[in-house]
């Protein structure tokens, strides 16, 4: 099954190569085979998911099958699964089980997915790396000495190293494109408020985004199909017919324009990875698009303004996690404030504690309008500056990520050099216009991917864009098994 | 030294919906604790609030009842701070853009004037949950079923400068906020409740002095002792050369003290900030002038009409537009009696002590307003006399049935019939001779009082059953006779 | 803007967490450095810009006021870490 494409898996089950309930049983039997080298999981769902298989059979029987019907998937283990431990990756939320779905959840359910596990994840959303997680770092299956990304590192990891054909994720600030990149995938962040955040354990509420990860342009298209569309219960969720994101996947790029902004090729970019992307672009260019050298002045901006912007919002998000009604609770709490200081201080892990204290110190006082409203202000002319580059072209194209993967435990002492890593994706999130990554190239044996970024509700145009890159690329078809896999 | 009592007034009303404002739970009063409640309002991780627009549309009925700015773009902040009834460890609040802005109303003093309260603001939050301090080995027990409920809270101006007039604007309140229907006002339950921010200065200071805040006070009753006492406790201190603390206190009613609040004690900082699972409000004029032509007549206007329509005293007039279900009750007793006189005295009297009595509100009297009035057509045709009407309402609060089958079957039909009532004013004369010679003997202005004691006779002998009327024109009659 | 270990300790009060000596002085370093970041910030005029939170300026939508959900408690309830006569238990709270 290694390495199948989704696409490939919903033609053997259509064609009766094999029942769903059997691609299931051998998916997480490998899983539990080959993951303690990456640990991209932190939970299967093995009963569930076998469960859900054979009801996709049946309905398989009955005449009733879509595309995703019996496709197994992996879930980030922040969306909240019903009667299966939903964690964020931390000791707070170890043995919390929801009584409820998320939105997206529900969604792949009705479509008759199957959801095989949990991956493993930065606690909360909140890393680029997944050395945040309470259940140990995330290896990069294309070098076990390089860090998958963050935060969705698991779900990255977990289809990389064909342990399942796709996996979903959530994009605050890179954390889909990010781990794609650097795990040679396919990832799209959505336009904000086109996926449901509806039971999807919130972390900057305004910046989140979910969406998936595969292996092409075609299966994201065929997953993002599933998991978006409007929710009632998700105040942000736009209300906006939902096209088919697989229709436009064959139209040509003739005529297209393609900005390279200035800011995205600065001193910080590694020249290799510049490299790649350059001869990405060429290729693009080879296909009938035109391509307009375009600047976002405000682009390092992003990254001071984010990390104001999603700590503060996180250090009221996460004030839930008290130990009163769910979650971790500290032993023998002597008083109230004992209760809540000794359960959120066990509870959570180093960064996420950083990032609340980051945030409560923006919010507090006398510091609200230096650096709450500053940095509102400045997501505004990140937002021009969009709006006014997409008026002059269709896409935006440039790196993920300034360096590939990264060594494991080359950053985890110095948050601000980790912070720096986000430079390039941040500012998709600050203005809520849809981003993604498709493999572009490696250097030195690690992925790079190319970023394209489009206007509102533009998912269909970019991921036209990525297939037809990858029409004529192998890029995304490589496999760390292809390779000689480092450090193994 | 003299001085000025400065109060300014934060009420917080229940909105009447029927689910909660950001959930679809049922909202209601007294069920079995925490099965009310959704993931929202339990703030279970990744549940997200959906605004309830019967919530915006009370808010902005209330806002056009008191004549106020209304906020065409509000915005729900959040007000960061842990406690145990704040399950998301934030209360969803407005701050800078709420929903109604400035407004005021007009209270009666109690020497007839009228005077002007500023209303600063009226916005809406959710409810807390409740700590149940009985004592489960030795922790507190909390309750989220009022979790999300909708509130608004009303912000004064510190416009009050006594007691009375903190009462009388919040007894306006409630008559506003029950007569517009958004809420049912009732007290007990915590619909209603209020926060008094109670300062003092010497008379003519501009300056206003350091005020406390007065927490949590559920009754018009305790409004008034609450801040009497506090006041009395803030002048105690600036009188002996101290100075008062800002702080949060509680009034405790059975030691009729305030006391500062202990878990209030450490200074907040709530960090309000947008929040960004909500999105701004936007409402048009069109939006607003519609719940405009939906205000039913409010209180004061329907006072006026009380007294230059109905002839009624500006107190009874007050009393009875004081909610719209007495107004609504009182106007159906009119409708069936045709006597606003008798039916106010009835409504805000006798009926009044019942309810007191058993402290119901109107809308739960056992007496139906048709009753109550065909009780009054009785005494206006002469059939029963006062008491005998006193006797068929005990009997119609108690037991209930038919006023015309009480009046028959209890024999309370006056007697009218003037040869019978001559007949006993003869007998009682005849017996009480010594009060009767006392009554001739007596000057002429001190008879009437006198008269009383041969009423009463008569009343006596006829078992309450005789026309009142007729007897104290019979006996003048044959008194003064005799002198 | 460096932050002391005392700063530190005011805003872990704030946020509920419990800090060691060690923590105070560790966070203190890192989050010095992150504000310092922040600072790149207040080069910037922003003076004509709209504070965004939400980036489609998109207003609130209305729910119709009905009861959608009964009484859930015993899903609930059973994943509390401490609850007793359907009612979250926590210690004894102080009005």
């Amino acid at each position: 099954m290694t390495h199948k494409t989704l696409v490939q898996i919903s033609k053997d089950l259509a064609a009766g190569r094999y029942s769903s309930r059997e691609i299931t049983q051998d998916i997480i039997a490998d899983i539990k085979a080959r993951d303690s080298i990456y640990n991209s999981f932190i939970s299967l769902s093995e009963d569930l998911a076998l469960a859900q298989a054979d009801a996709a059979d049946a309905s398989r029987i009955a005449g009733d099958a879509g595309i995703l019907t019996g496709v197994p998937f992996a879930h980030k283990d922040l969306f909240c699964t019903k009667g299966h431990a939903t964690t964020a990756a931390s000791k707070m939320l170890e043995n919390f089980v929801p009584p409820y779905e998320s939105t997206v959840g529900q969604r792949l359910l009705s479509a008759g997915a199957v959801c095989v596990g949990k991956t493993n994840m930065d606690e909360f959303a909140m890393g680029s790396s997944n050395e945040n997680s309470f259940f140990g770092a995330v290896k990069n299956p294309w070098d076990l000495t390089a860090v998958p990304g963050g935060s969705s590192g698991g779900s990255a990891a977990a289809v990389a190293a064909g342990l399942v054909p796709a996996a979903t994720g959530t994009d605050t600030g890179g954390s889909i494109r990010q781990p794609a990149s650097f795990c040679n995938l396919t990832g799209i962040k959505p336009t904000y408020g086109r996926v449901s955040r509806f039971g999807i354990i919130a972390y900057a509420s305004s910046l989140d985004q979910a969406g998936p990860l595969c292996q092409t342009a075609e299966d994201a298209a065929i997953m993002l199909n599933a998991m978006a569309g409007f929710d009632e219960q998700d105040s942000t969720s736009i209300q906006q017919a939902t096209p088919d994101f697989s229709a436009d996947l064959n139209l040509p790029l003739q005529g297209l324009k393609v900005g390279l902004p200035k800011e995205f090729f600065g001193p910080g970019l590694n020249s290799e990875v510049a490299d790649c992307i350059m001869m990405a672009v060429k290729k693009i260019e080879a296909l009938g698009a035109q391509i307009i050298d375009i600047s976002l002045p405000n682009l390092e901006l992003s990254i001071p303004a984010y990390y104001v912007i999603a700590p503060s919002e996180a250090s009221s998000n996460l004030s839930r996690f008290d130990g009163v009604r769910y979650g971790y609770r500290c032993d023998q709490p002597k008083d109230l404030m004992d209760l809540y200081c000794r359960s959120r201080a066990e509870g959570f892990g180093t960064e996420v504690k950083r990032r609340i204290m980051v945030g409560t110190y923006a919010l507090s006082e006398g510091y609200y309008d230096a650096y709450y409203v500053k940095a509102q202000r400045i997501r505004r002319l990140i937002k021009d500056d969009f709006t006014r580059a997409l008026s002059q072209v269709d896409v935006i194209m440039g790196p993920v990520a300034p360096t590939p993967a990264f060594n494991l435990g080359s950053n985890t002492k110095d948050p601000v050099a980790m912070y720096l890593e986000d430079i390039y994706t941040l500012s998709a999130n600050m203005a809520g216009i849809p981003a993604m990554s498709t493999p572009a190239g490696f250097v030195n044996g690690r992925p790079v991917g190319l970023h394209i970024m489009g206007n509102y509700f533009a998912e269909a145009k970019l991921l036209n864009i990525a297939h037809q890159y990858q029409q004529v690329t192998d890029w995304h078809l490589q496999t760390p098994t292809s390779n000689q896999i480092k450090g193994a | 030294m003299s001085w000025e009592i400065v109060i300014g007034l934060e009420i917080h009303v229940q909105l009447a919906t029927k689910s909660k404002l950001f959930s679809g739970a049922k909202v209601g009063f007294g069920a079995e604790p925490n099965t009310q409640t959704t993931l929202v309002d339990l703030g279970m991780p990744g549940s997200l609030p959906v605004f309830n627009e019967e919530a915006l549309r009370m808010a902005v009925t209330f806002g056009t009842a008191i004549d106020a700015e209304i906020g065409k773009h509000s915005v729900f902040a959040r007000k960061n701070y842990f406690y145990p009834d704040s399950p998301k460890g934030y209360q969803t609040s407005q701050m800078d853009h709420p929903i109604v802005g400035m407004g005021h109303l007009d209270i009666q003093l109690e020497d007839g004037s009228t005077k002007r309260i500023g209303v600063t603001r009226a916005h809406l939050e959710e409810d807390a949950g409740k700590s149940l301090h009985d004592d489960f080995d030795g922790m507190t027990g909390i309750d989220l079923n009022r979790s999300s409920t909708p509130l608004l809270e009303i912000v004064s101006e510190p416009d009050m400068r006594s007691a009375k007039e903190a009462v009388a604007y919040m007894r306006k309140m409630h008559a506003i906020v029950t007569t517009i229907g958004i809420s049912d006002g009732n007290m007990a339950e915590g619909s209603m409740r209020c926060d008094a921010n109670v300062s003092i200065r010497p008379k003519g200071q501009q300056k206003l002095g350091t005020r406390a805040e007065l927490k949590n006070i559920n009754s018009f009753r305790f409004i008034e002792r609450a801040i009497n006492v506090e006041v009395e406790r803030q002048i105690d201190i600036l009188e002996d050369g101290g100075k008062i603390a800002q702080e949060t206190r509680l009034y405790d009613a059975d030691k009729n003290e305030t006391r500062p609040m202990r878990s209030k004690e450490e200074a907040n900082d709530y960090r309000y900030f947008p929040c960004p699972d909500l999105l701004p409000i936007k409402i048009d004029d069109a939006y607003i002038e519609a719940i405009r032509h939906t205000l039913p007549e409010l209180p004061d206007q329907r006072s006026a009409r009380f007294m230059s329509q109905l002839g009624l005293s500006q107190y009874d007039a007050e009393v009875l537009s004081s909610s719209r279900t007495l107004a609504d009750y009182f106007e159906a007793v009119v409708a069936v009696c045709n006597d606003a006189k008798l039916s106010a005295n009835w409504v805000t009297g006798e009926l009044a002590r019942y309810m007191n009595q058993h402290n119901l509100e109107i809308d739960a009297a056992p007496v139906s307003a048709t009753q109550l009035g065909q009780l009054i057509n009785r005494i206006k045709d002469d059939t029963i006399n006062g008491k005998g009407a006193k006797t068929v309402l005990d009997e119609l609060w108690n037991q209930a049935g038919e006023v015309d089958t009480i009046i028959a079957t209890k024999g309370l039909k006056q007697v009218s019939d003037i040869g019978a009532i001559e007949n006993m004013v003869d007998d009682v004369i005849a017996a009480n001779s010594k009060q009767v010679q006392q009554y001739v003997d007596a000057e002429v202005e001190k008879r009437g009082k006198m008269l009383g004691f041969f009423m009463g006779q008569v009343m006596k002998a006829s078992q309450g059953s005789a026309n009142p009327g007729q007897v104290n024109g019979l006996l003048k009659k044959k008194l003064d006779a005799l002198c | 803007m460096a932050l002391e270990n005392a700063d530190i300790e005011k805003i872990a009060v704030l946020a509920r967490l419990q800090l060691t000596d060690n923590d105070a002085s560790d966070y203190a370093n890192s989050i010095s450095s992150i504000l310092e970041l922040m600072e790149q910030m207040q080069q910037v005029d922003t003076d004509g810009a709209t504070p965004l939170s939400n980036p489609h300026d998109a207003t609130q939508r209305l729910r119709k006021d009905e009861v959608t959900c009964g009484n859930q408690r015993d899903a609930f309830m059973a994943i509390a870490p401490a609850s007793e006569e359907g009612l979250y238990l926590v210690p004894k709270v102080i009005d």
